[in-house]
């Protein structure tokens, strides 16, 4: 029976293979980074409305302490992640690639935790509202990139039953090896983590979905469900955009997510192993979210690394743990390659929904012109969405946006499958993004 | 020690931004260009070994047009002159030489090169952008317009420097004026007639002859997947049922399938002219459509119809039809269906 599972490479229909450049870090175990003497906490690391600051420059604070408070449902609270005293409240760089409001932190060196954590050490009987409230208060946002904020996900309507939670562990994304380390390291963790999730949603099946380059964490998962029947740990085929959350389910659970749905609509809630984790340490020891696992890597760093950071960490400073920027290093990409934003300043912190920072060096960073397309249809079979991006490249490079939508533009996640495989080179993804914009300006 | 990047005084480092994805295939047009042109190597090679030292200069002819005109096109348009290194050009001529006898004046082929780089593609805005596959329009336009010349056919001798070449008819021409008992008095027997159309030892286009060559360079073409199965499949096996359903004198289901698989052009225009990407549907649903309708095309033009083949027109037909069957078979988005018995 253990064999079979692990050849059950479950999977959905399209999707593309980059080379995974993963071996520069998977072996390597997570290391603290330093406690950084200066954070830039962005009020705004979460998909919804920013959150509003609770301090004033110059006030003493100590970690943990919340220093954001949400500002809506759709938000989350942010904390500080060092001790020390409030430098600024101002506008700084943040990874989207536009200024947001933040919190300057100066550290103190004492890094020391606020007072009245409330550690619980029998949190099975907590009710599921005390549990949600618990995840909330700990501004937890989903890790895996998306930081939408963990509670919103886990108040489905009434009329939307959910009965599958699904952790998610696929790590598609080339280079990146957090949440492969994560699953090594804390497997306890992430599982009573899903445990709390079923809790709070009700649900009696859980699983964990794991791409099946990962042996070594697929084992540790496995090993930390022992004795748990209704959490399944289920590796998932190699390929690109697995872990995105429509073919993730499409894989593990077989279902189809609505073409402008959510998961809820099917029944069914994703969050990141790393989210799960984060959601344990919260209820269990009452901690926020202030650190995450970070992987500093690619060809333009001299010593790929994983790390434990703190949020507000600047990239700059990582980047130095990592060995420093080689020569050649061209571009700076917060996330994955394929995902990822590419960073104009190395001042840009770490946030909630930072999974790596990937340096490239010039030689991998492709400047080549984009060419016509030549209809080879490679894009057809790439995209997860089963969408023509070929015609919504040609239809939005025109300016013909309305065309675009009608060709279900809006389904597109921005996954990138398409732009990997042209062989003119076109910036599909790029399109995509600005035929969004300007649909949404005619709109307003 | 860090603090931040602005107290550091090393020089930033100028770094490059750009949208994602930040990682990219090894593909490029270049590549795919090149890759089918070389798929034709074997065929070309062949067409050299029947017909001599007179297709080397009719596919140099061919070829040399092609880019030139490419080059002096995009000039008269004001358009930068990029693509003359993509093979997009060099493919062009290829196939035109390969679609045509081996007999012509040299000036022929080079008329056809013109036509379809030209006429076809650069005033249809360039590479991506024309409606008809260029080589076709160019073969269409010299067979009509030079229509005794580019139907002798020399026999192929196999013998490089053999000048002094018989005509002949090609067996589709055979089949079409006098009849399949003729073209077993040629050929002798099913089994021979069969081999030479493999082997390519009969008359016809330069490179349409040699069947063995053209399904290797197929073959690795559907290996490394620069085509698919789709078009030629459908094309392929469209042309044979009809054939045999009405292709025979003595009544329904007599037609020799076979014979009509690997005679003519059929197996080069379905695995290296009904494939171009730019002129045939891209949806895969579409494509089979395509190909079936092809295979129709063909059939009805071989059996009814005033030439003995059909392969071209029905190609440059269908090239019409490519972009209404992509809009009408759309691929279904993912989770489309479903998103109908949602409520909001």
């Amino acid at each position: 029976m253990e064999a079979t599972t692990v050849k059950t490479h479950a999977t959905f229909s399209g999707g593309v293979h980059p080379a995974g450049n993963k071996e520069l870090t998977a072996h390597k175990p997570t290391v603290a980074a330093a406690v950084p003497k200066r954070v830039v906490i962005p009020l705004s690391q979460h998909i919804g409305a920013p959150s509003k600051p609770l301090v004033v420059i110059g006030q003493e604070i100590k970690k943990g302490e919340r220093i954001g408070e949400s500002g809506g449902f759709v938000s989350a609270p942010v904390h500080a992640s060092v001790s020390g005293k409030v430098a600024a409240i101002g506008n700084f760089p943040h990874v989207l690639g536009m200024d947001v409001t933040s919190i300057v932190i100066e550290s103190d060196g004492m890094d020391e935790w606020v007072s009245g954590l409330r550690e619980t050490p029998d949190y099975g009987v907590l009710s599921p509202d005390e549990l949600k409230k618990m995840v909330q208060e700990a501004g937890i946002v989903g890790m895996g990139g998306a930081t939408f904020p963990t509670h919103v996900k886990l108040s489905p309507p009434k009329e939307k039953p959910v009965d599958v939670v699904i952790l998610n562990g696929a790590e598609c994304e080339p280079y990146l090896t957090s949440d492969h380390r994560l699953m090594l390291e804390k497997p306890k963790e992430i599982i009573e983590g899903l445990k709390i999730l079923m809790k709070i949603l009700n649900v009696k099946k859980g699983y964990v979905g794991i791409e099946a380059n990962k042996p070594d964490a697929v084992e540790s998962m496995k090993k930390a469900v022992a004795g748990s029947p209704e959490i399944q740990v289920w590796p998932v085929m190699v390929k690109y955009p697995q872990g995105a959350e429509k073919m993730l389910i499409k894989a593990i659970a077989g279902r189809t997510v609505p073409a402008g749905g959510l998961p809820m609509d099917i029944g069914v809630v994703v969050q990141n192993v790393g989210t799960a984790a984060a959601i344990y340490d919260a209820v269990r020891y009452g901690r926020p979210l202030i650190e995450r696992y970070v992987t500093v890597t690619g060809r333009g760093v001299k010593d790929p690394k994983n790390f434990l950071a703190r949020i507000g960490t600047p990239f700059s400073q990582l980047i130095e743990e990592a060995g420093g920027l080689t020569e050649s290093a061209a571009k700076v990409i917060s996330g994955g390659p394929m995902m990822g934003i590419s960073q104009y300043t190395l001042d840009v912190p770490v946030i909630k929904g930072t999974s790596g920072i990937l340096v490239l060096p010039e030689s991998e960073v492709s400047t080549r012109p984009y060419g016509p397309c030549i209809r080879c249809a490679r894009c057809i079979d790439a995209c997860p969405m089963k969408l023509q991006p070929s015609l919504l490249g040609i239809f939005i490079e025109k300016g013909h946006y309305e065309d675009a939508r009608e060709y279900n533009l809006m389904d597109c996640f921005e996954c990138g499958s398409c732009t990997f495989v042209c062989p003119a080179n076109r910036p599909m993804v790029q399109w995509v993004k600005k035929a969004k914009k300007e649909l949404a300006k005619k709109k307003n | 020690m860090e603090a931040s990047a602005k107290e550091q005084p090393k020089a930033r480092p100028q770094l490059i931004v750009s949208v994602g994805p930040h990682m990219r295939s090894e593909e490029s047009t270049a590549k795919i260009m090149w890759t089918v042109s070389g798929a034709l190597l074997p065929a070309t090679l062949m067409s050299v070994y029947y017909f001599g030292l007179r297709a080397v200069w009719v596919i140099a002819v061919s070829i040399i047009a092609a880019v030139l005109s490419e080059a002096a096109g995009q000039k008269m348009l004001k358009k930068p002159v990029t693509t003359i290194t993509d093979g997009s050009a060099f493919l062009t001529g290829l196939l035109i030489a390969l679609n045509v006898p081996s007999s012509v004046p040299l000036y022929i082929p080079a008329v056809g090169s013109f036509v379809a780089i030209v006429i076809t593609k650069q005033l249809f805005g360039g590479l991506g952008f024309n409606i008809f596959n260029p080589a076709l329009i160019g073969r269409a336009f010299i067979l009509i317009s030079f229509p005794k010349l580019m139907t002798t056919y020399y026999e192929p001798v196999a013998n490089v420097l053999g000048m002094d070449a018989k005509t002949t008819a090609t067996p589709l021409g055979i089949l079409k004026e006098e009849g399949m008992a003729r073209l077993l008095e040629v050929f002798h027997t099913h089994g021979e007639l069969y081999q030479s159309l493999l082997m390519g030892n009969r008359a016809g286009s330069l490179g349409e002859t040699a069947t063995i060559a053209l399904l290797l360079g197929a073959a690795f073409l559907l290996l490394k997947r620069y085509i698919t199965w789709h078009i030629p499949l459908s094309f392929i096996a469209t042309t044979a049922l009809l054939t045999w359903i009405f292709g025979g004198k003595e009544g329904l289901m007599t037609g020799d399938p076979v014979f009509h698989m690997i005679s003519g052009g059929l197996i080069l225009g379905a695995f290296f002219m009904a494939t171009d990407y730019v002129t045939g549907p891209s949806v895969r649903s579409a494509q089979v459509i395509f190909g079936i309708a092809c295979g129709a095309l063909t059939a009805l033009i071989r059996l009814k119809g005033g030439y003995p083949e059909g392969v071209m027109f029905a190609i440059l037909l269908m090239n019409c039809f490519a972009p209404l069957l992509d809009r009408r078979m759309r691929s279904r988005v993912f989770g489309k269906a479903e998103a109908k018995g949602v409520k909001k």
